[in-house]
């Protein structure tokens, strides 16, 4: 437990603060925050943060409630570990999930956080983590599909000063930065996560300034009571006591294990909503364990609740207290040290997936379909042809899910902020030509509102070396809802110079290239929303002539169309009534066929091997039997 | 006698501002916009400020305009129909645009994506490939795009954009191509990324130059039919349009490169806040220019306005040079909203715009706008009049600003207080990106407010700033066309060489600035701009191997000469440390070359406040009451045209003018300077 030393102990006293100062502040914190943002964006150097911004600030009060930030405050995790004491002027690194209870998923997040002193009394916190490029480990990037253990992922920075009093401890930094392959970036990185850190700070310090130190400290504590109010108020109205559950997939490990199950009963107690991921699939002996923050994932929930009624509210951490998230030790998504991270996108990308899926269930004005709920990593390492040692590293992105609203958009991002690297950067710096950039016709799931197309990206390799994927679904569906389709699965397909193919597993390390050979990589489609029967003709021939759906692709909207986008009014109202007749009923959700069937189908489907059932790791039986515990057990998680 | 005329077209007036090139002197005029034909309403303006003044127009030799005709075609979609042709492989590069939904991470919930500027079926492919080094990885097959250019006309389009990978590093292949679509399709109007934009990224370098087709039509139209109405009733007559950097250029050049223009309407805003500060001895100034539904604001440092490589227009982004000017969507039409769920106070970004407008304006608006808290503070007095005929409704703003009263339980006035407060903190914001976040301590500017509704918000963003004195021009409305009128010839030339800055000998430097300043001298030269008039400097954008935020460095081709880019590298330094708390010590590249002429001769003109007792008396109109920090003060309203040099307002009070009105608070005072600007400041 880090020990908080302030010079002054006069307590803040509580006072009055009037509505509007109070939406003021609310402002300004938002402010701070954004301005945190553009400081790392314009100053960070690797393209993963500078160019998809991979990167995300935080500004938290005295007991480390998040005010304003994306992925709930990471401060309590770091005062929890930390063992030493904490004065103005410092300002705390980790990268390890272990110390911070998982507020960052893998090493490659450094998490920086400073306290924020007035006076010589604590005031907040900022903190902000960013993705460094590497951090050593088995692998270029640091992220080894193959890794059994954290060690192999790269340097293990536990909760450090690296300014103490205001002095940067060059001695600390120097190590950090020699355990990587890409130092320059890091340093540079390193610097621009800092400075924004600083500037929060900043800020903060300007508000105790202009609006006096106790209104601020005041109208925080108001803000915080005004989300949780706003939460409960939703919890009370639209979430029902009848328990839902809901589970999604990630099809494997990387080890032929899979597909694991994440599983979610989500019910309402009172004005508490209660998570239970007790019949979630047991950790992987490999990469793909995703230590969920509670904190991280209540602020999701707040996203897809609390946003939607006023977009303009900045979520805090004011409604944590509402909802009881009970994960077993020992599961995928709390897993035992030191099992492997690094492949945490998914199970990551797939929360979102779940959380729609349980808050559609509960309440259908939520819902939405499977989207783009992952990172693909691409990874390519080797030499230049000019004999300099290169890592291009790119995330990928695909179908946005239907929506209520309309069509969710082609090859885009479901993250915020991420954008993606222009291919003409990639050219000019690696030995690499993209040969192909563009979303796949009938990819997204049909719909009235349809899912996006996924994105096939080609690869043309100018230099020897070697690439690692981490991607998935290549083997479950991106579910449609509400009588839309399930978009296309994710598949990766190596065209050799020598005209030979092979597919390309979905999650993979170290496979060789040459010059001249090429990575085609699609990924998948978001998954439509509403009856295709319905959807607009105007919205099929436009897409048709645009490319985006094909001819072939039109009649599962029930449309009977030319490649001009020419509609045959006649054959396709002939068309839609036969489809409405011989189809049946319409589920709330189309997950596409069951996991029995996806894996008996599984080599003739996709070229790969299915998955065997996953297994207890030896990392978790070892320490749940040396707790007298048995998996999996609830108990533990709700301590 | 010789005159020269400033034009500003707005959304709902025209501006004119006449000034005698020998005197100095400068008269000015409005009249009511002509949408559907602009030029209308210049040529009648200009009429009339001639016929007010005894002017004939004949004596007119230079009519210089700021014009946001481009702005609105791409905002009203209203522009040609672009065909695109692209390498094999990127048919749906401005489909994708770069993958970027904005919001929170709920936000692709809500989001949903406009159309490309070209769409998808007018779209085709070229089978080529040129690789990243400028070689040539797959040759043209000049065949199939025949046939393709033939198809692609079918689709019905009015221009072709030509955008090829790597065309910034070789433009052989889209050279090639533009020769082709010229022979299938004689009377094509084309564009070629390579001239347009001759920079990496491929999403940007399409967008920008489609966006330049897409308005080019109307702009050529627009340039032809306003040189041919100038000509018909003031004889031989120059035309130079304000391009988005600041700078003019000849109707014609500037009609070439549209895109160059989407800016011009904000930039003549600060071109005449820039002129006005330098007369009142005022370098280092923010713009604030509050309208009916955005604020623009502006930093500017030694009389220079930061110029900045990116022109946003709502969701089109573009890399054309723009004074940096941002935007953020609150206005004196932002509407207050106190969502059920939270009970707070929102205000903007959504507006009543000019229809139905501000519930004051009694044209149909019921929602309360930040308008209305200004009627119902007494800040805009319902007796007077907004820019000529709108009657203001004090019972009809009540009535609209009660709701957000009734839904906070505060009186109606406090309500409004609010809404004003909320408001100015959405542009504190603006302010400060301008300002702090680039390094800059805003206790050393002065803010000027201009715009319909700066001149009201502009004291209380002064005292969250610390920007003293609060500067309001005089006739802020006409600052525009002030700018446009008093701005020099500009022009600018550029190169993407992305290159280590040790890895270029001088030499080879030397060749490039050569052929850039070459070019840039040529367009003044065209505009009769004497060479020893021409003042050239040298840019180089520069950032840390790797880095995303490049720096541009100035300085003069003489530094250059002594010191290559030593002086650069070392400047670059400073300002990132400046401007982001730190530097590094690592290598450095170039990322573009830039030659930037400007012509002199810009200093004419100059406004004269008549001098004054320091008795603001004889402007007294009458008493009135305002509502400021939770109680109401007795406040004086004063006529701007009758305050002279010297006097010295007490606040409370409010400065009408014909199209603006100050807001002066309790405990501020202003000062009329020798130019007839009222310089704000807190007593104590």
């Amino acid at each position: 437990m880090a020990q908080i030393i302030e010079t002054n102990h006069t307590p803040w006293p509580e006072v009055e603060v009037d509505p509007v100062t109070l939406d003021v502040i609310e402002n300004a914190l938002q402010n701070a925050r954004v301005q945190m943002d553009a400081i790392l964006f314009r100053t960070a150097i690797s393209p993963i943060i500078r160019e998809q911004r991979d990167g995300f600030p935080v500004l938290a009060n005295r007991e480390g409630m998040m005010l304003a930030g994306q992925f709930g405050s990471p401060i309590d995790g770091f005062v929890h570990t930390y063992d030493g004491e904490v004065e103005e002027g410092d300002v705390l690194l980790t990268n390890d999930p272990y110390a911070c209870e998982g507020a960052i998923s893998h090493l490659n997040d450094w998490l920086f956080c400073m306290p924020v002193f007035y006076q010589g009394r604590l005031l907040g916190w900022t903190a902000m983590f960013g993705h460094m490029s590497d951090i050593a480990g088995m692998t270029p990037a640091s992220m080894p599909v193959t890794a059994t253990d954290q060690l192999q992922e790269g340097i293990v920075i536990p909760p450090v000063k690296v300014v103490a009093k205001g002095v940067l401890q060059r001695d600390l930094i120097k190590l950090a930065f020699r355990n990587s392959r890409t130092p320059d970036w890091n340093e540079a990185d390193f610097f621009a996560i800092l400075s924004a850190c600083r500037t929060g700070a900043a800020r903060l310090v300007e508000m105790a300034d202009r609006f006096g130190a106790d209104v601020l400290i005041s109208a925080q504590n108001r803000l915080l009571e005004r989300n949780r109010e706003a939460m409960r108020n939703l919890i009370m109205t639209t979430m029902p006591e009848k328990p839902v559950y809901f589970e999604d997939w990630i099809c494997d490990d990387a080890m032929g294990h899979g597909p694991y199950k994440m599983a979610c009963e989500m019910r309402r107690e009172g004005e508490k909503l209660i998570f239970d991921f007790a019949k979630t699939s047991p950790q992987s002996p490999g990469c793909i364990n995703f230590y969920l923050n509670e904190r991280m994932f209540k602020m999701f929930c707040g996203q897809f609740m609390v946003n939607v009624f006023d977009p303009q509210i900045v979520l805090n951490d004011g409604y944590i207290d509402l909802i009881d998230v009970r994960i077993p030790k020992g599961c995928l998504l709390n897993p035992i040290a030191p099992a492997a991270l690094n492949g945490r996108t998914h199970a990551l990308g797939r929360i979102f997936d779940i959380i729609s899926g349980l808050f559609g269930s509960a309440n259908s004005d939520f819902l939405v379909a499977a989207g783009f709920s992952d990172s693909p990593h691409f990874m390519y390492s080797g030499y230049s042809p000019k004999d300099d040692w290169f890592l291009l590293f790119q995330i990928g992105f695909g179908g946005i899910p239907g929506k209520p609203g309309g069509d969710g958009p082609d090859g885009h991002s479901l993250w915020p902020k991420f954008r993606n690297v222009p291919n003409e950067y990639i050219e000019a710096y690696f030995p690499i030509r993209i040969e192909r950039f563009e979303s796949i016709p009938d990819t997204g799931g049909a719909g009235k509102h349809r899912g996006g197309n996924g994105v096939r990206t080609e690869y043309a390799f100018e230099a020897d070396g070697q690439i690692s994927i981490h991607d998935d679904r290549w083997l479950t569906y991106p579910w449609g809802v509400k009588g839309g389709k399930p978009g296309t699965r994710g598949r990766k397909l190596m065209v050799r110079v020598d005209g030979s193919t092979e597919i390309i597993p979905s999650k993979i390390d170290g496979i060789k290239v040459k010059a001249g050979d090429r990575l085609i990589f699609d990924t998948w489609g978001g998954g439509g929303w509403g009856d295709p029967l319905e959807r607009d003709l105007d919205a099929v021939a436009y897409d048709i002539k645009a490319g985006l759906v094909s001819v072939e692709g039109a009649r599962r909207y029930g449309v009977v169309a030319t490649a001009d986008g020419a509609i045959d009014a006649a054959a396709t109202t002939a068309l839609r009534a036969e489809m409405a007749a011989s189809r049946g009923p319409v589920d709330a959700f189309d997950f596409g066929p069951p996991i029995a069937e996806l894996k008996a189908r599984c080599f003739e489907e996709t070229g790969l091997q299915p998955p065997v059932e996953p297994q207890l790791s030896r990392i978790a039986t070892a320490w749940l039997r040396k707790n007298g515990m048995a998996y999996p057990d609830t108990a533990v998680a709700a301590e | 006698m010789s005159y020269r005329v400033g034009v500003d077209v707005g959304g709902t007036f025209t501006d004119i501002f006449l000034l005698n090139e020998q005197s100095g002197k400068s008269f000015t005029a409005k009249v009511p916009s002509t949408p559907a034909d602009p030029s209308i309403a210049v040529i009648e303006g200009i009429a009339k400020a001639c016929r007010q003044n005894g002017v004939d127009p004949r004596e007119i030799g230079h009519v210089m305009h700021g014009t946001t005709v481009a702005t609105n075609a791409v905002l009203t979609g209203n522009g040609a129909k672009v065909g695109l042709i692209v390498t094999e492989g990127y048919r749906q590069v401005l489909h994708l645009a770069r993958g970027f939904v904005p919001g929170a991470l709920s936000g692709w919930i809500n989001f949903v994506k406009g159309k490309p500027l070209a769409e998808l079926h007018s779209t085709i492919e070229v089978s080529e490939r040129m690789g990243a080094d400028g070689k040539i990885v797959r040759p043209l097959d000049e065949a199939k795009l025949r046939a393709d250019v033939r198809r692609l006309a079918d689709t019905g389009v009015g221009a072709v954009t030509i955008c090829l990978i790597n065309s910034y590093a070789n433009s052989a292949h889209e050279e090639r191509v533009e020769e082709i679509v010229r022979e299938v399709l004689p009377d094509m109007s084309i564009s070629v990324s390579s001239k347009t934009l001759p920079e990496m990224q491929e999403y940007e370098r399409a967008v920008t130059s489609v966006a330049n087709a897409f308005v080019k039509p109307v702009v050529s139209r627009y340039v032809t039919n306003l040189q041919n109405n100038l000509q018909a009733t003031m004889g031989d007559v120059k035309l130079s349009i304000l391009r988005s950097d600041g700078g003019l250029a000849a109707a014609r050049s500037a009609a070439d490169y549209p895109v160059n223009l989407l800016m011009s309407g904000p930039a003549g805003g600060v071109a005449g806040a820039i002129w006005v500060a330098r007369q009142a001895g005022f370098d280092n100034i923010i713009t604030f220019d509050m309208g009916g539904t955005s604020t623009d604001v502006c930093l500017v440092e030694g009389g220079e306005a930061q110029v900045r490589r990116e022109t946003v227009v709502h969701d089109v982004i573009v890399r054309a040079s723009s004074v940096d000017v941002r935007t953020v969507g609150a206005g004196g039409g932002s509407i207050a909203t106190v969502p059920e769920l939270t009970k707070a106070l929102r205000v903007g970004p959504q507006s009543a715009g000019a229809v139905p407008g501000p519930a004051a304006y009694n044209k149909g608006g019921e929602l309360p706008t930040v308008t209305d808290a200004n009627v119902v503070l007494g800040y805009l007095p319902s007796e007077s009049k907004l820019g000529g005929d709108m009657a203001i409704r004090r019972d009809l703003a009540l009535k609209a600003v009660q709701k957000v009263a009734d839904a906070l339980h505060l009186s109606v006035e406090d309500a409004a207080e609010g809404i004003i407060r909320i408001v100015n903190e959405n542009m504190f914001g603006a302010l400060r990106l301008v300002s702090v976040e680039q390094g800059y301590d805003p206790r050393r500017f002065s803010l000027m407010g201009f715009g319909g509704a700066g001149p009201l918000h502009a004291n209380a963003l002064g005292r969250l700033l610390k920007a003293w004195p609060v500067i309001i021009p005089p006739g802020p409305g006409v600052l525009c066309a002030a700018g446009d009128a008093t701005t020099s010839l500009r022009d600018e030339a550029a190169r993407t060489l992305i290159a280590p800055v040790d890895s270029i000998s001088r030499d080879e430097l030397r060749t490039y600035f050569a052929e850039l300043e070459q070019r840039v001298r040529a367009t003044l030269d065209a505009d009769g701009i004497a060479r020893d008039e021409q003042d050239v400097r040298y840019q180089v954008d520069m950032r840390y191997a790797g880095q995303s935020a490049d720096i541009t460095i100035s300085f003069e081709p003489a530094e250059f000469e002594q010191s290559g880019l030593v002086l650069a590298a070392e400047r670059f330094n400073v300002l990132h440390e400046q401007m982001f708390n730190f530097s590094l010590d690592k290598a450095k590249e170039i990322v573009n070359l830039r030659v930037i002429a400007q012509g002199g001769g810009a200093e004419v003109g100059s406004l004269v406040a008549p001098k004054g007792d320091g008795n603001p008396a004889r402007a007294a109109i009458e008493t009135t009451r305002v509502y400021s920090d939770a109680r109401w003060h007795e406040a004086t309203i004063y006529d701007r045209s009758k305050l002279c040099e010297g006097d010295r307002v007490e606040g409370p009070a409010i400065v009408f003018e014909l199209d603006s009105t100050t807001l002066i608070l309790p405990g501020s005072h202003a000062m009329v300077d020798k130019v007839g600007n009222l310089l704000i400041r807190d007593n104590d």
